[in-house]
């Protein structure tokens, strides 16, 4: 249990990395969300500060409103489905992201780099590898063609200069490399992970921190990522997490399916 | 004769007249054959036509290469049973909950099966290029990425001649046969799929050939009273087998979920050995039982009535 920032509190890193993932997301946006915390963290922030909130999932569902304790086991089950506005084939919801209708979409990653480029495929050389990932599902979809959130443990093994396979494109080389690869929308927007909140900067595309979370430092993040990190002035530092917030996320997840 | 000028004599040559077509689970199974390509219609843990996979390791077919949106436990069992030997999907691992698949891992990582990775709007737009008679269909995404670096050859980029724009154009996937598991179907083939439909409404019009698995076999005249929920045309399809819980220990929408404490123990078998475990697992329900009924009956009541349980809840409010 992770005690940062509260005395009379704890939570473990997952509720902390969903609750803050969860306040990241707004009402009346539309949220592309995959499966694992952010499913779980959109969900929570539709229970709490964003009732408007349209979720979409992989499968092909629109605006479902999931069941407490009933969490889906991925996003193609019909638990997926529960109060959904409407559900249509898995190449149709994704057109959405393709023709401009999402704010945001909503990722974890095994390992992601200064640019945000995420690795969802192989460790080690892709024709050797010493570990086969699952791969890219609708990950590289997403991460081409809108906004995305990210959430993940932050490990000095997952922050890494350079990912060994880009599944998921953040900004590619940093500045307009992108965006010169034919890439014309969308983009990162911001990491959440259980230590801090990074961003890019505007015109390099590096990324940097924008927030710490109670109780950590600099030096903390620094520690726990694999390459150098700029910056945001000023540099916030995050509420903790509400009784409310952490309530909530509980009676989403009792089986702790997702928060272990 | 090109592609195109094929598949139209193919398609021509194709029986298209409404006519019953109704088969046991072994003869949908007898109607692939080695080496063809078979797409697995639903998706993940959902409407997976198992017990025609179940029938397909049984008659030991070789070769094959599946497809699919995204492989679960499903895409484990072909390549661990030696029936795959190639599976073309977005993403491979029996699901989040249980981690890495531990058999996708060693069969892909040791290279006796092959994991070829595609987006999974670019497997969509794959399949429906193919379901509308077309060569290719552009995407916007897989841009930059090693995705597409390591597909090299499969896609091409281009400019739109009339944008200018930069796009990637992915190839028609036409399987040999796509197979896939509906909740109800009459005996000429129009099938009716209730909730997620994931890639099946293309995957029939793809294929050269659709074998398709049933929950039940209704009348014509009671498809004909609601043929707004009929999800893909008589014509398409060359066989209807009857399989209660067809697609166990994966979910049927409406009708059962995932049996989740089965899929707790393939996971568990499968953990520490994936060779030993996936053998021990093939020959227990997949081997040894006679009819697919037995491999329901070795998975047990409590779980199947469990998965009802848990498959009927979607109609609460």
């Amino acid at each position: 249990m992770n005690e940062v920032g509260s005395a009379t509190r704890s939570w473990t890193t997952s509720e902390l990395l969903t609750i803050m993932a969860s306040r990241a997301l707004h009402d009346g946006q539309i949220v592309f969300a995959g499966v694992g915390v952010p499913l779980l963290a959109a969900t929570l922030a539709q229970r709490l500060h964003a009732p408007g909130l349209t979720i979409l999932f992989e499968g092909g569902v629109i605006g479902p409103f999931i069941v407490p304790g009933d969490l889906p086991p991925s996003t193609n089950e019909q638990r997926c489905t529960r109060r959904a506005n409407m559900v249509c084939p898995i190449t149709d919801v994704l057109m959405l992201l393709q023709r401009g209708f999402v704010d945001v979409g909503f990722l974890g990653g095994a390992e992601i780099d200064r640019y945000g480029n995420i690795n969802t495929s192989f460790i080690g050389d892709p024709d050797h590898p010493k570990t086969r990932l699952p791969g890219s599902g609708g990950g590289n979809d997403i991460a081409s063609l809108t906004h995305v959130i990210v959430a993940m443990k932050h490990e000095k093994r997952r922050f890494v200069e350079r990912v060994q396979f880009v599944t998921s494109p953040g900004y590619l080389e940093g500045g307009a490399s992108r965006h010169e690869a034919g890439l014309l929308a969308g983009g990162p927007e911001v990491i959440i992970t259980d230590l801090a909140e990074l961003g890019f900067d505007p015109v390099t595309k590096r990324m940097r921190i924008e927030a710490l979370h109670p109780g950590v430092s600099v030096e903390d993040v620094e520690a726990n990522t694999g390459f150098d990190l700029d910056l945001a002035d000023p540099l916030r530092v995050t509420a903790p997490p509400t009784d409310r917030e952490l309530e909530m996320l509980r009676e989403l997840d009792p089986d702790r399916l997702y928060i272990a | 004769m090109s592609g195109y000028e094929a598949l139209r004599s193919e398609t021509a040559l194709r029986n298209r007249s409404l006519h019953e077509k109704v088969v046991s689970l072994e003869a949908a199974a007898a109607l692939i054959n080695d080496g063809d390509h078979v797409a697995i219609g639903g998706c993940m843990m959902s409407r997976t036509p198992m017990a025609l996979l179940w029938a397909l390791v049984r008659a030991g077919r070789r070769d094959l290469t599946f497809s699919r949106s995204i492989v679960s436990s499903d895409g484990d069992i072909v390549v661990a049973s030696g029936i795959a030997k190639k599976v073309i999907t977005s993403w491979f691992s029996q699901g989040i909950v249980w981690g890495i698949s531990r058999v996708m891992r060693h069969w892909v990582e040791s290279g006796t099966a092959e994991f070829e990775e595609w987006s999974h709007l670019a497997m969509g737009l794959r399949y429906r290029a193919a379901a509308m008679g077309l060569p290719f269909l552009p995407i916007r995404s897989l841009m930059g990425s090693d995705v597409e670096r390591r597909l090299s050859g499969e896609t091409r980029e281009m400019v739109c001649p009339f944008t200018g724009e930069k796009l990637v154009l992915v190839p028609a996937l036409r399987p040999d046969v796509a197979i896939i598991h509906v909740q109800r179907c009459d005996p000429y083939g129009n099938a009716q799929i209730d909730g997620l439909q994931f890639m099946d409404i293309d995957l029939p019009m793809a294929a050269k050939r659709v074998i398709v698995t049933t929950e039940r076999i209704i009348s014509n005249n009671q498809i004909r009273r609601s043929p707004d929920r009929t999800k893909f045309p008589f014509f398409v399809v060359e066989a209807v087998a009857e399989v209660p819980y067809g697609s166990a220990p994966h979910e049927c929408y409406g009708l059962y979920e995932p049996f989740f404490r089965h899929m707790d123990l393939f996971a568990k078998m499968t953990k520490e050995d994936p060779e030993r475990g996936s053998r021990d697992y093939l020959q227990r329900f997949f081997y040894e039982p006679r009819s697919w009924n037995e491999v329901l009956q070795r998975i047990g009541m409590d779980d199947l009535l469990t998965a009802a349980s848990g498959g009927r809840n979607v109609h609460d409010e």
